[in-house]
């Protein structure tokens, strides 16, 4: 069980963390046709918009109640009611989400009365469902927000009334945040493979996908989950549940629906990948296709392969609770030591990290754990990139957000073709740095100082070539853990 | 190259076994034979010498599947490990046009690069077709002020070992001799401490591994005029005449080198190996025996004691972890006895080993570390070293890059021993990584997970059949 380290310090330097409002963004621009308001000030939702913008490199529907000097002060109840208004008027979209923010929570906002009173002052309005949500920045991370959206959006539109198993081969998936479009879309790919029809919510894949369409522009989501199938979710077979984070919201679902439910903490590594595969063969009844068979055996393989490189690997992570839990137990599947382990905010699932200890903080903090542990490798979002420079270890992106690599938004990391990806990747990473290389050493008695050398295909910088200190110590390794020349 | 010059080179007095037959090494078999071919070996044996430019004579696949798949590490010039090759069209060889070739690849190499020297390795085509790789070398060497070394060295000559003769009969033919070394420098020269220059022959710095160990000669006052090939210059070739001992590291392969520099200039030579801290030790006392200097026994034996002390409190923990576990160590032959003794510091059983390239000699010394009980494989084969690993529980194979695969297809522990690997394990340092190297892989959860049967299909036993 990993030891959880509070915050300890006042500044947080080089944050983690992305709020509340963003995560619960995320969920709503997983539904089809839809628009999410943060109800705060205009920034709020400005930062919001480039944050995903240059994340997902798409147009980001986003709206705001855009609270004013005057409205902040006195009242924005009203803010809420025009923002609703205006929204639904000019953009009819097929659901609204409504979020708190920061200021309007420090405020006093009483969002769900709110909604009550548009709809009575604006019964034309009432077939758009609004879904609001608390979600202040003050407290949680992006993948708690998150998952509050998903929780909304499950109590709004799920009726009381359900037929479980109704619709025989509809499986309804509670995708988490650590998934990306690409995951998605393999999630979809393997439950069709059973014959099944998936039923996302939210479904990020089908709107933040980055496509072109015919569509040149809209006010609204492009894609996603279509708001009158998230009412059907209550007749499905099963529920697929994946992220720790969202079995809150799955409990609902549950209460509410009585469809039996599947939970997954993971999708990443081998046993998680099992464990899916199984529970899908033991919804359709049907035995596991010969090409998923195909996929394991290759991810075995490349477990094989990999293993030399990975092997004792000291790994630093930073990221929400659900992917660094992920990325901490496919490591460790691979006999590396997570030696930094940094969430921005508590969770559930921290305390089964396989880490020592997990760290609520920023990257300073993961910085200076990384350095003093000794990590060879950082796994987390493009903020990230100066971290590792500074310590000149690899890193590995991913998570929110990731500004400077192409197609990082899209990436495939679960299942067993994910995973073979990121061994790939992270045993590559640490050949690259040629992390076990003799520092070369040059006798006091030779005559070859100042020779020049061409220059090296190898990595070899800083490690003294030439230096002309006589009988530089023979360097052993300090202890048995593994710790590096 | 003549018939009656492979046979001389085939009759090497200094092995033990020679009396036997003349045969020297096994004869490769038809459709039995794994393993590199002369070219390989001479290749293997030179390419680590930094600063020379090594062209290989002949069509692109010789040169085109090997080069740049060495492990050996080099301080400071890196032009070893640019890839050369004449790389000869049909037109060249139908027209003969391949010594023409040659002779402008050589001065395009000398004028591109400007190497201290380069070699010209012999293939299989032009040794065919004829080519006088050693008329053009001269002419070459005349025009471009450089000396060109023929390395006459195609690959149906024999086998890698072969090869690895071929290799140090060149450099005693051509380069052995032809400059003396410089002066130690004053500001290295200690009080009390007489330098005595020395060679190590075979000796080819893997992964930088001899960094591990370079340290202490100069803690001891050992200037190594050239390790053959290990990291050394075209100058260091030129001046092994006047060492006052040689060290053949290992390999027995580059024997000739050491028992026609005792020959022809009287330098002793003794057989030892780095690897393990018994042979690392017992490397330096030979050194201090055939120099016989009161002085640096005395240092020989001190350093030992505190080199010894030292890496066995920092092995305990590793030796905790790989105590007991059984070893099939399948390696080219000539490395196997220094292995064992590696392992056996490290408290691990060495059930099986290769044999197959053994010399009678190399067999012998097993016998005397391990044993009589140990089972000797000479069938080398896939399905053959799985059947010992499983009728004698070994836990891991230990072979080189190529066996790999065997191990891995069949999800049991490796270790990889050959020159292609990325760890250095020399020297009483080495025995760490080679340690951590074990314990890595033999205590990888990894194993497990790919032995388990799918969740799906309870009853198919993983891992059990052992295909070839």
């Amino acid at each position: 069980m990993a030891e959880i380290l509070k915050r300890n310090k006042a500044l947080a330097v080089n944050p983690l963390k992305a709020s509340q409002p963003i995560g619960a963004s995320l969920a709503f621009l997983g539904i089809n046709r839809a628009i999410p308001m943060m109800h705060g000030s205009q920034g709020c939702t400005a930062f919001g918009k480039v944050y995903f913008v240059r994340h997902f490199r798409e147009p980001i529907p986003l709206q705001t109640t855009a609270m004013d000097q005057v409205s902040t002060v006195m009242n924005a109840d009203e803010n809420v009611i025009e923002g609703l208004k205006a929204v639904a008027d000019k953009s009819k979209p097929a659901l609204i989400g409504l979020m708190t923010t920061g200021l309007s929570e420090t405020q006093g906002t009483d969002i769900k009365r709110l909604v009550k009173q548009f709809y009575a002052e604006n019964p034309d309005f009432a077939h758009i469902p609004v879904v609001p949500v608390n979600t202040p920045d003050f407290t949680g991370c992006l993948e708690s927000g998150y998952a509050l959206a998903v929780k909304a959006m499950l109590e709004v539109l799920i009726p009381a009334s359900s037929q479980p198993g109704k619709r025989k081969k509809q499986v309804n998936v509670l995708a988490g945040s650590f998934l990306t479009p690409g995951d998605i879309e393999h999630i979809k790919e393997l439950v069709e493979a059973f014959g099944l029809r998936p039923l996302v919510l939210p479904d990020i894949a089908d709107s933040l996908d980055g496509h072109l369409s015919e569509t040149e522009s809209s006010p609204l989501t492009l894609g996603g989950t279509p708001v009158s199938e998230i009412y059907s979710m209550g007749d499905s077979v099963a529920t697929l549940v994946l992220g720790n984070s969202l079995f809150d919201a799955a409990d609902l679902l549950k209460e509410r629906t009585g469809v039996p439910d599947y939970r997954f903490d993971s999708l990443m590594g081998l046993e998680p990948a099992d464990s899916f595969i199984s529970a899908l063969a033991k919804i359709s009844g049907k035995p596991v296709p010969e090409k998923i068979e195909r996929q394991r055996a290759q991810l075995q393989d490349a477990m094989v392969d990999c293993h030399f490189m990975l092997g004792f690997a000291r790994v630093a992570i930073a990221a929400d609770p659900d992917l660094l839990f992920g990325f901490a137990q496919l490591v460790a599947e691979m006999g590396c030591e997570v030696v930094a382990a940094v969430v921005p905010a508590r969770a559930n699932i921290l305390q089964s990290v396989c880490a020592a200890q997990v760290a609520i903080g920023d990257l300073e903090d993961l910085e200076i754990t990384a350095k003093n542990n000794g990590a060879q490798l950082i796994i987390s979002n493009s903020h990230a990139v100066e971290t590792a420079r500074r310590l000149q270890l690899p890193l590995l992106r991913a998570g929110f957000p990731q500004y400077d690599l192409i197609g990082g938004y899209q990436r495939m990391w679960i299942g067993y073709r994910g995973t073979r990806q990121t061994l790939f990747d992270l045993a590559n990473m640490l050949v690259e740095h040629g992390h076990h290389e003799v520092a070369p050493y040059v006798s006091v008695y030779s005559n070859r100082f100042g020779e020049v050398p061409l220059p090296n295909p190898l990595p070899q910088a800083g490690e003294g070539a030439n230096e002309k200190g006589i009988f530089r110590k023979v360097n052993y390794a300090t202890s048995a853990s593994g710790s590096r020349h | 190259m003549k018939a009656n010059d492979i046979a001389e080179l085939l009759n090497e007095p200094a092995c033990s076994h020679n009396t036997k037959s003349k045969s020297g090494c096994a004869r490769p078999k038809p459709g039995e034979t794994a393993g590199g071919c002369s070219f390989d070996g001479a290749q293997i044996a030179l390419l680590p010498i930094a600063d020379v430019a090594h062209i290989v004579h002949g069509p692109i696949a010789c040169s085109g599947s090997s080069w740049d798949n060495r492990g050996t590490r080099s301080s400071g010039p890196t032009l070893y490990r640019i890839g050369m090759t004449t790389d000869l069209t049909e037109q060249d060889v139908i027209m003969g046009r391949g010594e023409k070739r040659l002779f402008h690849a050589i001065k395009q190499a000398v004028d591109s690069y400007s190497p201290k020297a380069v070699f010209v390795y012999n293939t299989c085509v032009p040794a065919l077709t004829g080519d006088d790789i050693g008329a053009v070398c001269k002419a070459a060497a005349e025009k471009c002020g450089v000396p060109v070394v023929p390395v006459d060295c195609a690959g149906f000559y024999g086998t890698k070992n072969l090869g690895n003769r071929i290799a140090g009969e060149a450099m005693f033919k051509y380069v052995v001799g032809t400059a003396e070394p410089l002066p130690v420098p004053p500001e290295a020269q200690r009080p009390g401490i007489t330098v005595h220059d020395v060679n190590l022959i075979g000796e080819y710095n893997i992964a930088g591994e001899f960094w591990n160990v370079l340290p202490l000669f100069d803690e001891l006052g050992l200037r190594i005029l050239c390790t053959l090939s290990g990291d050394a210059r075209f100058h260091d070739v030129q001046t092994m005449h006047r060492a006052e001992a040689n060290m053949v590291v290992c390999a027995k392969a580059l024997l000739n080198v050491a028992r026609k520099l005792q020959t022809d200039y009287a330098i002793p030579f003794f057989e030892g190996s780095f690897y393990g801290v018994t042979d690392t030790s017992m490397a330096f006392r030979d050194f201090a025996r055939l120099l016989n200097d009161a002085s640096l026994t005395e240092r020989v034996e001190a350093l030992i004691a505190r080199e010894e002390a030292k890496i066995n409190l920092e092995l305990d923990p590793w030796r905790d972890k790989l105590r007991g576990k059984r070893v099939l160590l399948y390696t080219g032959g000539v490395k196997s006895w220094s292995i064992v003794s590696a392992l056996q510091d490290l408290g691990l059983e060495v059930v099986a080993t290769g044999t197959n390239k053994s010399t009678e000699e190399d067999k012998e010394r097993i016998r005397e570390i391990m044993g009589e009980k140990t089972k000797m494989i000479t069938d080398g084969s896939p399905k053959a070293l799985l059947g010992v690993i499983k009728e004698y529980q070994a836990d891991i194979l230990i072979a080189g890059g190529r066996n790999m695969y065997t191990a891995l297809k069949a999800r049991i522990p490796f270790l990889d021993i050959n020159q292609e690997r990325e760890f250095g394990y020399e020297g009483y340092s080495g025995m760490i990584e080679l340690a951590r190297q074990l314990a890595l892989t033999l205590q990888s959860p990894v194993w497990q997970a790919v032995r388990k049967p799918t969740p799906w299909a309870k009853s198919s036993g993983l891992g059990v059949e052992l295909g070839a």
